[in-house]
């Protein structure tokens, strides 16, 4: 019965997906558009400049530093 | 090559970023409540017509839909890097928001967004019916828990600044969510996608009809739009007067900019139709104040008596305070605990600001050499101070003051086009009555400019919000200039430059596919 349920889902998915006209272009777009934003944009552009600090106390050492320093 | 700052650059960045998105976004929230009445009328009705209707305009629903979801996502990149200052002082606040809509607009698109479009004739009606409300609602929820973090960096509230983290801790959710600014500007900004489906439907139903097609399928998708259109600009304009109400207690910055009102009386007057003086610039009012003064605010303008007064305090013969007179205090102003605050000049606000960065140093430097009285009393000053935090960062009065020509002219814009609209739900109502649309060529071409005139109407609502409380980040707890973070301006300005390639690229893919579509017409 289980079984049966994953297989109705899985055909519903499958055959959905196989009938779609334009829905395939639509397809094509999405994966293209989140290939550069993750893999392109996100992996050269958008560093966490957080990252070098390993832990949370660092971080919030660091932010305070920041906070003060660019008080005049 | 002389490269702007990296703050200017990062909000330009974010700026193009956000206004790209909101070019998807309202249609996804409008079209979705379209298309759930339009299989309603199916399911009650029977009539294969709607069933068709509703197909067509699902498709332009999901055109939009896929070219726009997730460019939401690089607005989340950019707190992270540009802004990660800020991301890192908002803490929980502005991430649990997030991630709930993350969560919930996952779960509900992935699963009854496809029993909308694979499910027509697999699944029953009802649950076809209830699967289209259902998207209809995730996208209008995903919209409620951004605007639930946009409005608390209008009117910060619910939260404790913790000064051992530098973070804002969440202390009541619902004080977050149920705030008078959230709720106002929810409602407000889900009716705007509303108008905004309402005319896109409108404006292609316009277009059928100048090319003589369609007719009856045009006729009635006109029918449903304009009415909802007509009731959703009745709301939203309720709600943009609340937006006023809102600014005049907790942003009066904001207000005044949006009203060009530089010195203020009791009784102020609204300003209907204006022309600013472009040599009235409020740096001046230090370097040659006789200049300064011998200008007037406009060159022109017809303004509505009491109106400002009215709008804002819902009392006629009230002070509404001006430009001049926020930098010099004594106004009243809603603080972030809901209390009537009479407000200091900027000035003071400025050293208390110093004051209160001072004692988070104090602080710190205290927990470290384990001096806990010496933390006691810098928490103390902290605390008494934390509402001016973000004014230890002004170095000048005249930084909290926004672009006013931009913010003045685009709430003018939007109230213009806001009233056409009106007008133009209302001539629509009227034709198809008299059953005269098919026939009016003049209205149809009317119908067809309305589309890019609703997004021009939406666009000049964010600028308003946005430009308007400038220079904050979080309204006068955190400014744009200790917002950002150190990348340098050469790398932000290739994003930039990348990011307008996409976007451009993006809507080139989905105008074309559109009107590829919209040729093609309904399917039979």
């Amino acid at each position: 019965m289980k079984g049966s349920v994953i297989k109705r889902i899985w055909l519903f998915y499958y055959e959905g997906f196989r009938s779609m006209t334009l829905g395939k272009t639509l397809w094509v777009i999405i994966l293209i558009k989140l290939f550069i934003m993750f893999f392109v944009l996100k992996l050269f552009f958008f560093k966490d400049p957080l990252r070098d600090f390993k832990t949370e106390e660092e971080k919030s050492r660091h932010i305070i530093n920041e906070l003060t320093i660019k008080q005049k | 090559m002389i490269l702007a700052s990296f703050v200017d650059l990062s909000r330009l960045q974010f700026a193009l970023t956000a206004m790209f998105h909101w070019i998807f976004v309202p249609l996804t929230i409008g079209l979705g409540v379209i298309i759930a009445i339009m299989e309603t009328y199916y399911l009650r009705t029977g009539n294969p017509f709607w069933k068709r209707t509703t197909k067509y305009w699902m498709k332009i629903f999901a055109i939009n839909f896929a070219i726009g979801v997730a460019t939401g996502i690089i607005l989340e990149f950019q707190f992270g890097t540009n802004w990660s200052n800020y991301a890192w002082f908002v803490g929980d606040i502005f991430g649990a928001p997030l991630a709930i809509e993350g969560i919930l607009a996952f779960f509900l698109e992935s699963t009854f967004f496809a029993i909308m479009f694979f499910g027509w004739d697999k699944v029953n009606k009802n649950m076809h019916l209830l699967s289209t409300w259902l998207v209809s609602a995730g996208t209008i929820l995903s919209a409620f828990w951004i605007l639930i973090a946009n409005a608390w960096m209008q009117f910060p509230t619910g939260m404790e600044f913790n000064p051992d983290t530098a973070r804002n801790e969440m202390v009541d959710f619902w004080a977050i969510v149920t705030s008078p600014v959230a709720i106002n500007k929810f409602i407000h900004t889900v009716t705007n996608a509303f108008v905004l489906g309402s005319i896109v439907v409108i404006g292609i139903s316009c277009w059928y009809l100048l090319h003589k097609r369609e007719e009856e399928f045009s006729r009635r998708s006109i029918k449903i739009a304009s009415v909802f259109g007509l009731v959703s600009l009745v709301v939203l304009i309720w709600t943009g007067d609340g937006s006023a109400y809102h600014a005049g207690k907790k942003q009066p910055m904001k207000l005044a900019a949006m009203e060009g009102l530089y010195k203020s009386r009791e009784g102020t007057p609204l300003v209907a139709i204006g022309i600013l003086n472009p040599r009235k610039d409020i740096r001046k009012i230090k370097e040659d104040s006789l200049t300064y003064k011998l200008e007037k605010p406009y060159l022109f303008n017809i303004s509505v008596p009491e109106g400002l007064s009215l709008l804002a305090n819902r009392k006629t013969g009230t002070f509404v305070p001006g430009i001049e007179d926020i930098l010099k205090g004594g106004y009243t102003y809603t603080n972030r605990n809901g209390e009537e605050k009479t407000a200091p000049p900027v000035e003071e606000r400025m050293r208390l600001g110093r004051m209160a960065a001072g004692a988070l140093s104090d602080y710190n430097k205290a927990r470290i050499a384990g001096d806990t009285l010496r933390m006691k009393n810098a928490r103390a000053v902290l605390e008494e101070n934390y509402d001016h935090f973000g004014y230890a960062y002004i170095n000048d009065p005249v930084e909290v003051v926004p672009n006013v020509q931009l913010v003045f002219y685009a709430f003018r814009v939007m109230v213009i086009l806001g009233g056409f609209f009106l007008l133009f739900f209302g001539l629509t109502i009227y034709l198809e009555k008299k059953g005269t649309i098919g026939r009016t060529k003049w209205y149809q071409y009317l119908g067809i400019a309305c589309i890019p005139l609703v997004y021009i109407c939406s666009q000049a609502g964010w600028i308003v919000a946005e430009v308007g409380r400038q220079p904050w980040t979080i309204q006068d707890l955190l400014p744009v200039s200790a917002s950002a973070s150190g990348v340098s301006s050469s790398a932000v300005l290739t994003t930039i430059i990348l990011f307008f390639a996409l976007f451009t690229a993006l809507l080139a893919a989905e105008t074309g596919i559109m009107i590829k579509v919209i040729r093609k017409g309904p399917e039979a």
